[in-house]
């Protein structure tokens, strides 16, 4: 079983198209990672759907780097 | 990269321009889900795409109830797949002058005819992005463009309903989602049977081709804009009307 972390980064590669080594916990999805507006929506649906959650606008704001998504996936388990 | 096998949804696909396009994509190989608003519509669907000899069925369809249109999409993704071409077909009149016009009249039109075509393409769109491929065709009217008497509540709806094509093309164009619009003149279905005969005439004489069109002529249209051949258009309005509506 993989760890939040490594499931994160994997669902992160996909939806952005980069390579998981290029992804570390400061990376940004826009500055760092090259994603638009309509990529950071599609990677909170995909995160939802991973962790079978919903995350509500207002927090998805919040996510803008791989870190806070792995800490509010860690912090709504 | 063809139509073929794909999952197409056709909302108010039991008859007129709806069947029509249904069959037209049915024939290109398409999987296609008709949706009609009675059990005894979807039943038709079924049964009139079995008799044409394509793959699909007919189901019920609510298009103002955002829940009835995610659970019939859900429905058809675990049964067909996610549906990659949706035509947003399914729609009302309630035509009557303004300074008459009840509040419910233009509320239902609205609803039935614009926000329809936002629930359902927002269902559908996670599927078309995770794809990487997607068409949307939205069934506008000549009258959006035109204007009619007595039809301020539907010209509204389809005007809104062209400037959410634009709008929402831009949107997905970088996931290689398309989305279009068909402006149909006068067809010769059950919602113009319902025009008045003085109407009926003088209307032949504004359009040049000089007779109403068939929902076939207008299928065609959809047909290609959800083709692998119109993949470079999105955000286009395509006038099919006989020529009443020149620009």
């Amino acid at each position: 079983m993989s760890t939040i972390e490594e499931r994160v980064k994997k669902i992160v590669s996909e939806q952005l198209g980069v390579k998981e080594e290029e992804i570390t916990n400061a990376s940004s999805f826009v500055d760092d990672l090259g994603a638009d507006s309509l990529d950071t929506v599609e990677l909170v649906m995909a995160l939802e759907e991973e962790f079978e959650t919903e995350i509500p606008d207002e927090e998805a704001e919040k996510i803008t780097t791989v870190q806070e998504a792995i800490d509010y996936v860690v912090s709504h388990q | 990269m063809s139509i073929e096998g794909k999952v197409a949804l056709v909302t108010g696909a039991s008859r007129g321009i709806g069947r029509a396009t249904a069959y037209a994509l049915g024939k290109m190989g398409a999987i296609v889900v008709g949706t009609a608003t009675s059990e005894s519509g979807a039943q038709n669907i079924t049964e009139g795409l079995a008799e044409q000899g394509y793959q699909g069925k007919g189901y019920v369809l609510n298009v103002t109830s955002q829940e009835s249109v995610d659970s019939v999409v859900k429905a058809i993704t675990e049964e067909f797949g996610a549906p990659l071409i949706v035509v947003n077909n399914a729609g009302i009149t309630q035509d009557n002058l303004l300074m008459r016009m009840k509040e419910d009249e233009w509320d239902s039109v609205i609803d039935t005819n614009l926000k329809s075509v936002y629930r359902v393409a927002k269902a559908t769109m996670r599927g078309m992005t995770k794809a990487r491929w997607g068409r949307i065709v939205n069934i506008s009217s000549v009258v959006a463009t035109m204007g009619n008497m007595g039809q301020s509540n539907y010209a509204a709806a389809k005007a809104g309903m062209e400037g959410f094509t634009r709008a929402m093309a831009r949107e997905v164009a970088s996931r290689n989602i398309t989305v279009n619009a068909v402006a149909p003149g006068f067809i010769a279905t059950d919602m113009t049977h319902a025009l008045p005969e003085e109407q009926h005439k003088a209307l032949l004489t504004q359009i040049p081709l000089a007779r109403l069109g068939q929902p076939e002529e207008i299928a065609n249209a959809v047909a290609f804009l959800a083709s692998e051949g119109a993949s470079y258009i999105t955000g286009e309005t395509l006038q099919v009307n006989g020529g009443m509506n020149m620009r």
